[in-house]
């Protein structure tokens, strides 16, 4: 396979956040949201984050953009590194980067047109006569789908799933190359939810967007990603082709999400199906060593100890990492 | 003898500044005694407010029940006044929510809000005997370190083990049927994966019928023997689980089925979608409720609301076309 180039390189990126308290109001403990994160996006594809509250998906989406200021690690976009650049150069390099996010209610400003809320990226990136800016915006309403009488109402006129397409308009009005898509329908119906996820499909094959999908719903993700990344407490347990996630699914925790996952079909009873014991630690205090030792049902002495690095799965299989001590050992009991 | 629950043409109006709205139009359903009956739809298709009506608890005083009746054993529910109806409830039928932490009191002890189910419905019980059962309860749901967790408050407790709370004051009194209005919805996966076991369990060991109301077919497939529709305030399609997901005998339920994205569906493809919106209840359509939305729609669909007829094997759908599904 030829190398490709990659758009946007994350290395060991980490985002702590102090926690403070006390009548001094000290740090007394920190949150290790992100962890010593690393993974490539390349052009046009979809890097799919998958993981359980507090697991960091949605810290990472919002780091990566640089909504926060990274605690340690590079994230290189088209070479520079977002981390570490100011003012206009940063300005410069987030027209290229686009962010959707959960609940577009919150994120659209209720007290702007819809017409003005699609030209400001415009605005604040000063291009276009006013005149064409009005063009730009009814452009992006016919792309995402909403008529053009939408322009002069407000955001709470219009329904979660329209909302949603607003909020997407918005998002690739400067035509970006990557656009982080944060749990974009978890809020849906699920009617409403399979028109958003092909509206997003489909834009991305018009524009050759490159997408990092964060949600928790794993068949979800599955259905939108090329690649699939699975987080547990700041940190990737395993990164592989969605396909292969899906079929071969080498860390405990990927496979522990697989099987819990309610799947549409009444010959499965939850009673079967093996599961999860326990509850989702707390980041700030994360387990020693694997972090997945404590509900992991293969945990061995060395795995509350020895933190593993996410490596190449067994068989060299390069695309397909793993952070598990016993990948290797545990392959046999993979279906 | 007469059936444990039974809900008939239960209409429910809720009266709002912009005047009144009718959100369940005519539902009706049986629930056999330990069978697990699923009602599924999404938002604002009427599944909830049809639950919180079963139980008399519509917020008041906008909720009315304008008509129909909920039978428990041939016993009117939806007549009897209300310090009748409070023995009733957390007794015989019991109920969890999405979100315990509202449900929850959040100044009283785990201990304090078990306690107080057994103090309502059972003063003969002595204070060791509450504790007792109490701390069996506990156990019961599966909360590790229940001694210590009985003198906990809600804050101090996760999720997962708010929810199995929650389950252990529903259950102290062993309800006939307990009514589950997505309780799981708001838990991570792999936690769902346990309360969902949790309540089969409980059900099989205590005997009683389940409603769960979800908006989720995966988690009705997993757990339901038979399943209702629900679309615009009516049950459009009612039937076993099994027939019901093999093939569905209403446009909505199969839009809704074909929607829904799976692990081994084709990666990147188009997903079949429901086109439109959900009807707004005060513009509904003359004739049928989907019809707007429907891609089968034909003429006599916007004449007059359908029925919901028998659609063979015990089926039931609200669709004048059901032969043509395949």
């Amino acid at each position: 396979m030829k190398e490709i180039k990659p758009l946007l390189e994350v290395r060991d990126l980490k985002m702590h956040f102090p926690v403070h308290g006390g009548m001094l109001f000290r740090r007394v403990a920190t949150v290790y949201a992100v962890d010593g994160v690393s993974f490539d996006v390349r052009p046009g594809e979809t890097v799919g984050i998958v993981g359980e509250s507090g697991c960091g998906k949605s810290t990472l989406g919002k780091t990566i953009l640089r909504l926060y200021d990274p605690t340690e690690g590079k994230v290189l976009f088209e070479g520079r590194d977002l981390a570490h650049i100011h003012g206009g150069d940063l300005r410069a390099v987030r027209r290229d980067l686009g962010i959707i996010f959960q609940d577009p209610y919150e994120s659209l400003n209720q007290t702007h047109t819809v017409g003005y809320i699609l030209e400001e990226p415009f605005l604040i990136h000063g291009v276009g006569s006013p005149e064409q800016r009005r063009v730009w915006a009814r452009e992006l309403l016919s792309k995402v789908g909403l008529p053009e009488s939408a322009l002069g109402r407000y955001p709470h006129e219009f329904s979660g799933g329209q909302r949603q397409r607003i909020g997407i308009a918005r998002a690739i009005a400067l035509k970006p190359k990557l656009v982080i898509c944060d749990e974009p329908v978890s809020a849906l119906d699920v009617s409403i939810q399979s028109q958003i996820l092909n509206l997003l499909l489909t834009l991305q094959k018009e524009m050759g967007l490159a997408y990092i999908f964060i949600a928790h719903d794993l068949a979800v993700v599955k259905h939108v990603s090329d690649r699939i990344a699975v987080m547990y407490l700041g940190k990737i347990v395993e990164f592989a082709d969605a396909d292969r996630l899906h079929h071969r699914p080498l860390h405990p925790y990927t496979q522990a999400l697989l099987a819990s996952i309610p799947e549409p079909d009444p010959s499965k009873s939850v009673e079967d199906k093996p599961f999860l014991e326990g509850e989702i630690p707390s980041p700030r205090n994360p387990p020693p060593g694997c972090r997945f030792h404590t509900r992991c049902p293969y945990a061995q002495p060395r795995c509350r100890e020895e933190v593993p690095s996410l490596i190449s799965g067994p068989n060299a299989e390069a695309e397909h990492r793993v952070a598990c001590h016993f990948a290797e050992a545990l392959k046999p009991t993979v279906k | 003898m007469p059936k444990l629950l039974e809900v008939r043409d239960l209409r429910v109006r809720f009266d709002g500044e912009a005047g009144p709205v009718r959100v369940v139009r005519g539902v009706s359903f049986d629930l056999e005694r330990g069978a697990t009956l699923g009602i599924v739809g999404e938002s604002g298709s009427g599944k909830s407010v049809t639950s919180l009506a079963v139980m008399r608890l519509l917020p008041k005083p906008a909720g009315v029940i304008e008509g129909g009746s909920v039978l428990l054993e041939g016993r009117d529910l939806s007549a009897l006044p209300p310090d009748e109806m409070a023995k009733v409830r957390g007794n015989r039928i019991s109920m969890i929510f999405q979100e315990p932490m509202t449900a929850l009191n959040p100044v009283h002890t785990v201990r304090r809000q078990i306690a107080e189910s057994y103090e309502l419905h059972h003063p003969e019980m002595s204070a060791a005997q509450v504790a007792a059962a109490s701390l069996q309860m506990l156990r019961d749901v599966g909360i590790p370190d229940p001694v210590k967790r009985l003198d906990e408050y809600p804050h101090q407790l996760s999720g997962g083990m708010r929810q199995r709370v929650m389950i252990s004051i529903a259950l102290a009194c062993r309800p006939d049927v307990l009514i589950a209005d997505e309780p799981t919805t708001a838990l991570d996966v792999t936690i769902q994966a346990q309360i969902l076991k949790l309540i089969k369990r409980l059900q099989r060991e205590y005997g009683m019928a389940v409603l769960f109301i979800t908006h989720d077919l995966g988690v009705i497939a997993e757990l339901c023997d038979d399943v209702a529709v629900m679309y615009a305030g009516q049950i459009v399609e009612r039937g076993s689980a099994k027939d019901i997901y093999a093939s569905p005998k209403h446009p909505y339920t199969r839009g809704l089925l074909d929607s829904i994205p799976r692990l081994d569906s084709k990666r990147k493809t188009l997903l079949k979608t429901i086109e439109g919106m959900v009807p707004d209840f005060n513009s509904l359509p003359v004739g049928c409720a989907f019809g707007n939305r429907c891609g089968m729609v034909v003429d006599a669909c916007k004449a007059a609301p359908p029925p919901l007829e028998p659609a063979g094997s015990g089926r039931l759908s609200r669709c004048l076309r059901w032969k043509d599904l395949a």
